[in-house]
């Protein structure tokens, strides 16, 4: 697998502060907190329904908190405009969320032309590029329904990063995918971590986690029970939650 | 004669028909294509404004879209032509002199977008909302997420309908009748009718009617293509190398809805 991105200078330290959030009665985040490092790679481990993608969602503001707090390089985001935070911060879905109606190269172009005001030849230089850089480049007029789980993955990839993001956000990037198909989003995703971009990884892959992720962060019932390195999250589990999740997942 | 010859030459004179053809054409079809045409063009872009108001989550938008479907839907296309045509000809004889056309595209737009509002705003609401958030989480506004990404693919899906409210329009042209039109402004049926009269048999009518037909028939067998390849999707191109090679079998530039959605 290709390097994923050359453009990782410009990110940022990354902190969730205290977050809550209520769907009417259904407490969902109860005061999780989360802090990444510039360049650093956070993994969000925990049972289905913890809040590990809801989490996700206040960081882009894509779900506003109802409290708690969202900073990016220490100032809190949660004044700005939602849609210029959302160009910072790239995010990639289980689901991929690709345009079926647009060929994989419209799909990375859209926003560099209608957000960036690239013109029509440097937006195609950009997307052709980055398309490159996830080893994609002869699909570029291919439509994404013609494509493998794992390609259509590695064009979500693409287009988020064509954007430039500070930092990226990927919500169980790989489990909608073939067993087959993971690995090669998953390198991807290393080479990414490896070229210094800010990430928050919800994932199910403890084998990632282990080996590319700075931060281990535990969640359950929407509260980061326990974060550390993977090392001692994984060998050294404090919080009996925690035990219980590994001695089911490992 | 016989009863039977008389029944056939009522619809099949031919040289009733043959002296009512070149005026069928060269008038009655330029005419009635400029009525149904605009009419579909008007229609449609009001159509899609009342789909988009009705999805609005304000209820100044939604309310009024949904009582403007609710009035143009039930009314019948004869009652609202003749309302639009003839209560507001004293209105149009200022701003267009004594042409009933525009008041007649107007009414048929107005009855047209009330259905092509419906089918509209039923695509529209069948994408995903994971489409809305993965344009939104580019940075893209709730209005561009709708015009660049939602709108698109929900009027994809919903061209074969759309195209059948085409085919109601040309046969709803024909009641412009109604406003009373100059010879150089009769449609297909009206030319058809006029001929009928003079001549004192049908046949005229029955080409007239021929003349619908061959506007009409094709549309439909269009529909049901249009709807083949939206089910199908177009050919797949094998993908090769690369990830076992396991492309996507069978669709889609427009997947339905939810259920493939897990195993890509």
């Amino acid at each position: 697998m290709t390097t994923a991105t050359t453009a990782t200078t410009t990110s940022v330290s990354l902190a969730v502060r205290d977050v809550h959030l209520a769907f009417g009665a259904n407490k969902v985040l109860r005061g999780a907190s989360l802090d990444v490092a510039r360049g650093g790679t956070a993994c969000v481990i925990g049972p289905s329904g913890s809040g590990k993608s809801t989490l996700l969602r206040t960081v882009n503001r894509l779900i506003e908190p109802d409290a708690g707090d969202v900073l990016l390089d220490g100032r809190s985001v949660l004044g700005d405009d939602p849609d210029a935070l959302r160009q910072r911060i790239g995010m990639v879905f289980q689901q991929f969320n690709l345009f079926p109606h647009m060929t994989v190269l419209g799909n990375i172009t859209l926003a560099l032309r209608k957000l960036k005001k690239l013109g029509e030849e440097e937006a195609v230089r950009v997307a052709r590029e980055q398309l490159e850089l996830v080893g994609l480049a002869a699909k570029a007029d291919s439509r994404p329904g013609h494509l493998s789980g794992g390609q259509q993955q590695r064009v979500a990839i693409a287009r988020a990063l064509a954007l430039r993001p500070e930092v990226m956000l990927f919500d169980e990037a790989t489990s909608a995918l073939d067993p087959e198909l993971v690995k090669g989003v998953l390198g991807v995703m290393a080479d990414l971590s490896a070229a210094g971009m800010t990430m928050v990884v919800v994932t199910h892959e403890m084998g990632f986690a282990r080996e590319v992720a700075d931060t281990v962060a535990f969640m359950d019932r929407g509260v980061v029970l326990e974060a550390g390195e993977p090392a001692a999250v994984f060998e050294r589990p404090e919080h009996p939650r925690l035990r219980q999740f590994l001695s089911q997942v490992l | 004669m016989d009863p039977l010859s008389t029944l056939w030459e009522t619809f099949f004179d031919w040289d009733s028909m043959r002296e009512a053809l070149p005026e069928m054409l060269t008038v009655g079809l330029p005419n009635t294509l400029i009525l149904a045409l605009s009419a579909a063009l008007l229609g449609s872009v009001l159509g899609l404004l009342l789909a988009v108001a009705g999805i609005s989550r304000t209820r100044w938008l939604r309310w009024p879209a949904r009582v403007y479907t609710d009035v143009f839907r039930g009314l019948p296309a004869a009652a609202t032509i003749l309302l639009i045509g003839v209560g507001l000809a004293p209105f149009g004889m200022q701003v267009w002199g004594p042409n009933p056309y525009p008041l007649g595209i107007l009414a048929l737009s107005l009855i047209a977008a009330a259905y092509i509002g419906e089918i509209f705003r039923a695509g529209i609401q069948s994408v995903e909302a994971a489409q809305l958030e993965g344009a939104r989480a580019l940075g893209f506004s709730w209005g561009e997420a709708m015009r660049l990404v939602i709108v698109p693919q929900g009027v994809r899906r919903v061209l074969p309908a759309w195209v059948n409210q085409l085919i109601a329009l040309i046969k709803d042209s024909s009641l412009v009748y109604f406003l009373g039109l100059l010879a150089s402004q009769r449609e297909l049926f009206r030319i058809g009718q006029d001929y009928a009269a003079n001549t004192g048999n049908q046949s005229a009518l029955l080409l007239a009617g021929l003349c619908y037909l061959a506007l009409t028939v094709p549309l439909t067998h269009a529909v049901n293509a249009i709807d083949r390849r939206l089910r199908q999707g177009r050919a797949v191109t094998v993908a090769e190398e690369d990830d076992g090679g396991l492309a996507v079998a069978g669709s889609t530039a427009l997947p339905p809805a939810a259920p493939t959605r897990k195993e890509p």
